[in-house]
């Protein structure tokens, strides 16, 4: 197989004082690295690295609905990547408080690809999208926040109204909603 | 020496195998009682893990003959690892009590017998104060194989992988995987396959090469394999072998529960949250286990759903599965058996992935996976030298019109450090001014060493995005001769 009997020689002649201690690069991180250098984001979403340039698996991910109830809101995402990306999905949460039927009050999102559906082929990219769809076509039957489901469902207008009174700060129900536009 | 006669005997069965000559030993086999010697002298083997296989290794491999193991663990022994890794033990075995044989026993009046248990009841106490629950397991495995096995010595390492230095796995002749995550796979492969150096012909530097066997059980399942880096796959090239972890929809579990599981999820994911604010989930603090358990067992209520157990829940939110001994000790003969083919040469090894599966009956297969050519980590890249005067811009170019190449608008990144990106803005932006710097400073005056690039090839008309890795040389820098490095992922 292999000559392990150099290992002899080897073993007295090794120099002890090697290299600086380098930082170990992840196949996870080169493959987020591929992911971010092919970002094509719509108008209404930006990204942000809070660490640094560095930092590619601790992101923020800005949106602005440019249509439908939210539209006028911002909204902000948090991602973190795994060193097993994309193995598995990466963790999203919604920093933003917001009412939204597929979102809840701790910010947990209910979209299938960021958990059941996830594919290693999938990127960055195609969860920003999927982000951005929540809140172009909310979806009541996936709910997360089950009233505001409920509302979405049985009476839009109502629907469209509490959202306007939430994104501009103010209560829906019992829940204070922080100003968001 | 009493001990000398001991070993004699003990190395009698690995004498057939490493004193004669055979038709079926690997092509570099040199038999003889220097080679037998030399193993025990000479190769340091790393056993990473010190769990139900870790355990079964460092036996297997100490009854193999090795004389220098180490082994690597960041876990404490808890009480439910006692079923299998058998290392440990909860009550210090107790020393045959010195009985009286004396015939006079009988004589002996009340109130020594009394004292008798009154001592005896001490040392049970002391033993159950010495039991082995909340050590660190590579201590207790280290100490216990070393008292059994006589002339080997093992160090233990009470620390996470990501805690040592590269150079302390550079050591190692042989690196052993008993793990079950993952991700430490894929951690201690990158590492090993990042010493790996290849020629100015893309072939492996032979000792450039650390050799990895890799087990892995899940109930009545496991896996052995050998991983060459540079001749066999490495982790990494076979990372699609994993299937996706189960993972149920969020609104399932806050809506529509149906399983025990969905039940312990939502308490785990979504309740947790709910009642916890801000403070994180620790699976290893049977409190918080405890809690999600309370909680899954209200929510089963609720919806008429049967089976949510504490032991579930901890299988459930820790993706537990059952282990089974045997298995490991299948699995742990059939590594430590290729580590002393590796080594010695003896036989042909294990090409290169064995499955083994007594669920049904019992199956073992031995396939030979293939080396992903282009894999990131162990794959040789591409070769280039440069001058150390060309700027990132110019080197940015360079690929563009290389033909092996042909790689436009490429962001590049080194050692973690990301010298420019075409993407997004504002990562454009924040490492733009790279590009005029030169590619060897940016890279700390590197004589050679390894990038890695992103882009789009539009090799065949077609365009597609593609991550390559670069073996960069620096023309007339001081120790380039004819060595690059392939690490570095």
């Amino acid at each position: 197989m292999i000559k392990l009997f150099k290992v002899k020689e080897k073993q007295r002649a090794e120099n002890p004082n090697g290299a600086a201690p380098i930082k170990k690069q992840s196949a996870g991180e080169l493959r987020l690295h591929r992911d971010m250098g092919e970002l094509n984001l719509p108008k209404s979403c930006s990204i942000s690295f809070p660490n640094g340039k560095d930092d590619l698996m601790n992101f923020e991910v800005t949106i602005r609905p440019d249509e439908g109830y939210y539209l006028g809101g911002t909204f902000i995402f948090t991602f973190q990547v795994p060193p097993m990306y994309p193995h598995e999905p990466p963790k999203v949460k919604c920093k933003t408080k917001v009412y939204h039927p597929n979102i809840d009050l701790e910010g947990n999102v209910c979209l299938n690809i960021l958990r059941e559906d996830w594919k290693p082929v999938l990127n960055i990219n195609t969860i920003i999208y999927g982000l951005y769809h929540l809140f172009t076509q909310p979806n009541h039957e996936d709910p997360l926040n089950h009233d505001a489901a409920a509302v979405l469902r049985d009476n839009p207008k109502m629907f469209e109204s509490n959202v306007r009174r939430a994104i501009s700060g103010g209560y829906v129900g019992q829940t204070l909603f922080p100003r968001c536009m | 020496m009493a001990d000398s006669t001991a070993h004699v005997s003990r190395s009698r069965d690995l004498d057939k195998l490493l004193l004669r000559p055979g038709h079926l030993v690997g092509p570099t086999f040199d038999p003889g009682t220097e080679l037998r010697d030399d193993i025990q002298e000479y190769v340091k083997i790393l056993v990473v893990g010190a769990g139900g296989l870790g355990c079964e290794l460092l036996k297997d491999l100490a009854l193999s003959g090795f004389r220098n193991l180490e082994v690597i663990d960041m876990d404490r022994i808890e009480v439910s690892n006692l079923n299998r890794q058998f290392l440990f033990r909860k009550v210090k075995a107790m020393q045959p009590c010195p009985m009286s044989n004396d015939s006079n026993l009988m004589l002996i009046d009340l109130s020594i017998a009394l004292v008798r248990v009154l001592v005896l009841l001490q040392v049970r106490l002391k033993d159950l104060r010495l039991q082995d629950v909340g050590k660190p397991k590579a201590e207790v495995a280290a100490k216990r194989v070393m008292e059994r096995v006589a002339g080997v010595n093992i160090v233990p390492h009470f620390c996470r992988i990501e805690d040592k230095e590269l150079d302390f796995y550079n050591d190692f002749n042989i690196i052993v995987l008993g793990l079950d995550s993952i991700e430490a796979r894929s951690y201690i492969n990158a590492v090993a396959c990042g010493f790996l150096e290849y020629d100015s012909d893309d072939n492996p530097r032979e000792e450039t090469v650390k050799p990895m066997v890799d087990g892995g059980t899940e109930g009545f399942k496991g896996h052995a394999r050998v991983i060459v880096p540079g001749l066999t796959p490495c982790f990494e090239c076979t990372i699609w072998l994993f299937p996706p972890q189960v993972k149920f929809p969020l609104c399932t579990l806050a809506e529509t529960p149906r399983t025990a599981a969905h039940c312990i999820e939502y308490a785990h994911l979504i309740k947790w949250d709910e009642v916890h604010s801000g403070k994180t989930f620790d699976p290893d603090e049977p409190e918080h286990m405890q809690w999600v358990y309370s909680e899954a067992v209200k929510r089963a209520e609720l919806f008429g759903i049967p089976g949510v157990t504490y032991s579930l829940t901890q299988g459930v939110v820790k993706n537990i599965i059952p282990a089974i001994a045997s298995t490991n000790a299948i699995i742990s003969a059939a590594c430590a058996l290729e580590t002393l083919k590796i080594v010695s040469g003896c036989s042909k090894t294990l090409s290169n992935y064995l499955t083994y599966n007594g669920v049904e009956g019992l199956h073992t297969k031995v396939t030979e996976f293939v080396k992903d050519k282009d894999c990131l980590v162990c794959g040789p890249g591409v070769l280039i030298e440069l001058e150390t005067s060309v700027s990132l811009r110019k080197f940015i170019g360079l690929l563009e019109e290389h033909p092996k190449l042909l790689l436009s608008r490429a962001s590049v990144t080194h050692r973690g450090k990301n010298l420019y990106m075409q993407a997004p803005p504002v990562l454009e932006e924040m490492t733009r001014s790279n590009l005029d710097l030169t590619l060897f400073e940016l890279m700390d005056k590197t004589p050679k060493d390894i990038v890695h690039v992103t882009g789009t090839t539009s090799k065949s008309d077609k365009k597609t995005s593609l991550s390559m890795k670069l073996r960069l040389v620096f023309k007339g820098v001081d120790g380039v001769a004819d060595m690059d490095m392939a690490g570095g992922a």
